[in-house]
């Protein structure tokens, strides 16, 4: 598949709904026949992918097909597994992320992530969030600090809960606390993108759904694509989905569309949970 | 066979087999409580035996003279010539030469120093008599200090028949006591027991492992950081990993020969000073400090070094701001146990000269100096008897250090111990 337009595939086709939300969204991040192989061993096989700005894109499929993969192909995390081998077009607005005049530390910036168990810093709670912008230049002054890690942990609804601890040790916090925390340090920096890699599967229930309903006020400001196991999840939380499987991307939609009438066979026994 | 009614089928009888596991455990158990007993036992034995002997090296023994001020101003204040008055009039029959002779062996080859500085002391205004306590002979030392016995008794060792009555004498008139003496962590090495001290080795010691633990640090903490976080995993990181480990199990005494090729022959450093000694314990260990700093990076969690670099962190912001603090603790606990090994080092430092007899403790790191093992070696060869005791108080004060530096590891392990 080829994506030669600037709209996303299926937006603007399908359903009349998805044409209203949709239609006046642009694409973020544009995948086009991105191939990884690790050591030689193919992981992805032409993947194409249109990210929409201001959406929550869900990355779905089986254990091992490639997902996180291809989520950190977006960032180039990937640059740091030496045997990993990149080949294809990523871009980020118009520039081709894997240009060679293209710095990994600025498009991390741009590019933020959000990992599976929540790692944040064994620092003072403060201190996480404050590393962003202070290794950045965001702030020159105590009071700019500040500001900003207010921001941000209101932004994730945990300024409340931590604003006379700010001292005490992030490692303290609950696993859903410390995932929030994790989330405010990546948005501290003011990403365009987010790229959150199964942030709920280490979670309990309760912090899952506090997860989710900031994923979806965060969506107003960021572009966010997740990758998840849970079907529910990404049927809650995400406007587009797609489905990989074995290395290749077999099915993409709105998620609406994508959960109803899945066209290909394999996605369909997957979100029934036939395969998977 | 036994009677299967009677078992209880909830005890471990009514497993076949499982009596048997449990008597192989008992006996794992016990072989390994006995290993550790075994061991302790035997620490406890070295370090009861050098206590023991080490103990006496700190105190000496002395000799109460009451003196007169004529006699000093008889003597124009010569130091010497008053302490052969002073044995004469106090101990009973010094007369002829030999006696003269063996009543001045008595006492010790400091003591004209002391009453050198006992005299400065007064100044003009001599007080008409006085009471000083001066230090005794080794071999007077030694014998009061296994205790006297008369002359029916048998022979005391390293005194005369003469010079064991005196000391008889002396006791019973009381004028022997032991006292607490720091000359023996203070003074420089002696060719006289008594006056022989561990102070110039101990300052040997530290010259030698400040340079050391500043160089080995810093550099084996920037080679281990080099290779954990910047250079990329190919075959010629392999062999330089291999080549370290290879580093770490070489002999001591062939860096001995290295220091002793490189630096005194080749640069022409001054030959047995503190700076060599350290320049060759600081090759002999830096690879166990890069081997313990790498150790200690990898136990910090990949997830901490995604963290900061999906920031947008730089590799050396990541590495500087929030790896090496982690790893900080156990990169310290590592180098400190590399100085405790370089600490209780003999064989290189015998390669570089640092086992000349030095009297003067050495003043700067160009210094010829001795440390305290090397001293330790020395000493355990001399002759004389009164050695042995400074043999084993000299150990026990190495002892002290070891304890004091691995005691400071597991501090700052302790102390800045943090949980992911």
């Amino acid at each position: 598949m080829n994506i030669k337009t600037n709209r996303i595939p299926d937006f603007d086709t399908d359903h009349d709904e998805l044409e209203k939300i949709h239609n006046r969204y642009t694409v973020k991040m544009k995948a086009e026949n991105v191939n990884v192989a690790y050591g030689g061993r193919p992981a992805l096989n032409g993947v194409s992918l249109a990210i929409a700005e201001n959406r929550v894109t869900a990355l779905i499929g089986p254990s091992g097909c490639g997902k996180s993969t291809f989520l950190r192909c977006l960032n180039r995390m990937n640059d740091l597994i030496q045997t990993c081998a990149v080949s294809g077009n990523i871009t980020l607005g118009q520039n081709d992320i894997y240009g060679a005049d293209v710095d990994v530390e600025v498009l991390r910036r741009r590019v933020g992530m959000v990992f599976q168990k929540p790692n944040p810093f064994p620092k003072p709670i403060y201190e996480n969030v404050a590393y962003g912008p202070r290794i950045h230049g965001f702030a020159k002054s105590r009071a700019e600090v500040d500001e900003i890690v207010e921001k941000s942990l209101k932004r994730t609804g945990l300024w409340e809960e931590v604003k006379d601890r700010l001292d005490a040790p992030a490692t303290g916090l609950s696993g859903g606390q410390q995932q929030r925390l994790c989330i405010a340090r990546a948005i501290s920096i003011e990403p365009e993108v987010i790229l959150m890699d199964e942030p709920c599967s280490a979670l309990d229930p309760i912090a899952t759904a506090r997860i989710e309903e900031l994923i979806y006020e965060l969506k107003e400001r960021y572009t966010i694509v997740i990758v998840t196991h849970s079907m529910q999840q990404a049927a809650r939380v995400s406007d587009y989905t797609a489905f990989f499987h074995l290395g290749e991307l077999l099915e993409q939609g709105v998620t609406k569309r994508m959960f109803t009438t899945p066209q290909h066979a394999k996605t369909e026994a997957y979100i029934t949970g036939r395969i998977g | 066979m036994t009677d299967q009614s009677n078992i209880n089928p909830l005890s471990a009888d009514s497993v076949v087999g499982l009596n048997k596991r449990y008597r192989r455990e008992r006996i794992y158990k016990n072989l390994g409580l006995g290993a550790i007993t075994l061991s302790l036992a035997f620490l406890a034995f070295l370090i009861i035996s050098i206590s023991y002997k080490g103990m006496a090296s700190f105190q000496r023994t002395e000799i109460q003279f009451n003196i007169e001020a004529s006699w000093v101003t008889e003597a124009n204040g010569n130091a010497l010539t008053i302490l052969k008055r002073l044995v004469k009039e106090t101990l009973p029959n010094v007369t002829g030469r030999k006696a003269r002779r063996e009543a001045n062996g008595l006492l010790g080859a400091n003591a004209e120093d002391e009453l050198n500085a006992t005299l400065k002391g007064f100044g003009s205004e001599i007080p008409p008599t006085f009471t000083l306590w001066l230090p005794s002979s080794d071999n007077m030392d030694m014998a009061f200090k296994g205790g006297l016995v008369s002359l029916e008794e048998g022979d005391q060792q390293g005194l005369s028949k003469r010079q064991q009555t005196w000391a008889l004498f002396l006791a019973e008139e009381d004028h022997l006591q032991k006292s607490f003496s720091l000359g023996f962590l203070t003074n420089g090495d002696s060719r006289d027991a008594e006056r022989a001290g561990i102070g110039g080795a101990l300052l040997g010691s530290m010259f030698t492992l400040g340079i050391c633990l500043v160089l080995s640090f810093v550099i084996g903490t920037m080679a281990a950081i080099y290779l954990e976080e910047f250079s990329r995993k190919n075959m010629w990181t392999s062999f330089l990993e291999v080549n370290i480990n290879n580093l770490a199990s070489v002999p001591s005494i062939i860096f001995g020969l290295l220091g002793l090729a490189i630096f005194l022959n080749t640069f022409g450093m001054p030959r047995s000073s503190s700076l060599v000694g350290g320049l060759v314990l600081f090759l002999m260990t830096l690879p166990t400090v890069i081997i313990t700093s790498r150790v200690a990076l990898q136990s910090v969690p990949p997830s901490i070094r995604e963290a900061a670099l999906a920031l947008g962190a730089t590799k050396i912001q990541m590495a500087f701001q929030q790896v090496v603090p982690l790893a900080l603790p156990g990169m310290l606990t590592g180098t400190i146990l590399g100085m405790a090994r370089a600490l209780g080092e003999t064989a290189p430092l015998l390669m570089i000269g640092m086992v000349a007899f030095i009297a003067d403790p050495p003043s700067n790191i160009l210094d010829s100096a001795t440390t305290l093992p090397v001293q330790v070696f020395l000493w355990s060869d001399s002759p004389e008897r009164a050695f042995a005791e400074k043999t084993a108080g000299a150990i026990m004060v190495l002892i002290v250090f070891l304890i004091l530096m691995n005691l400071t590891a597991v501090l700052l392990r302790k102390k800045f111990e943090k949980k992911y």
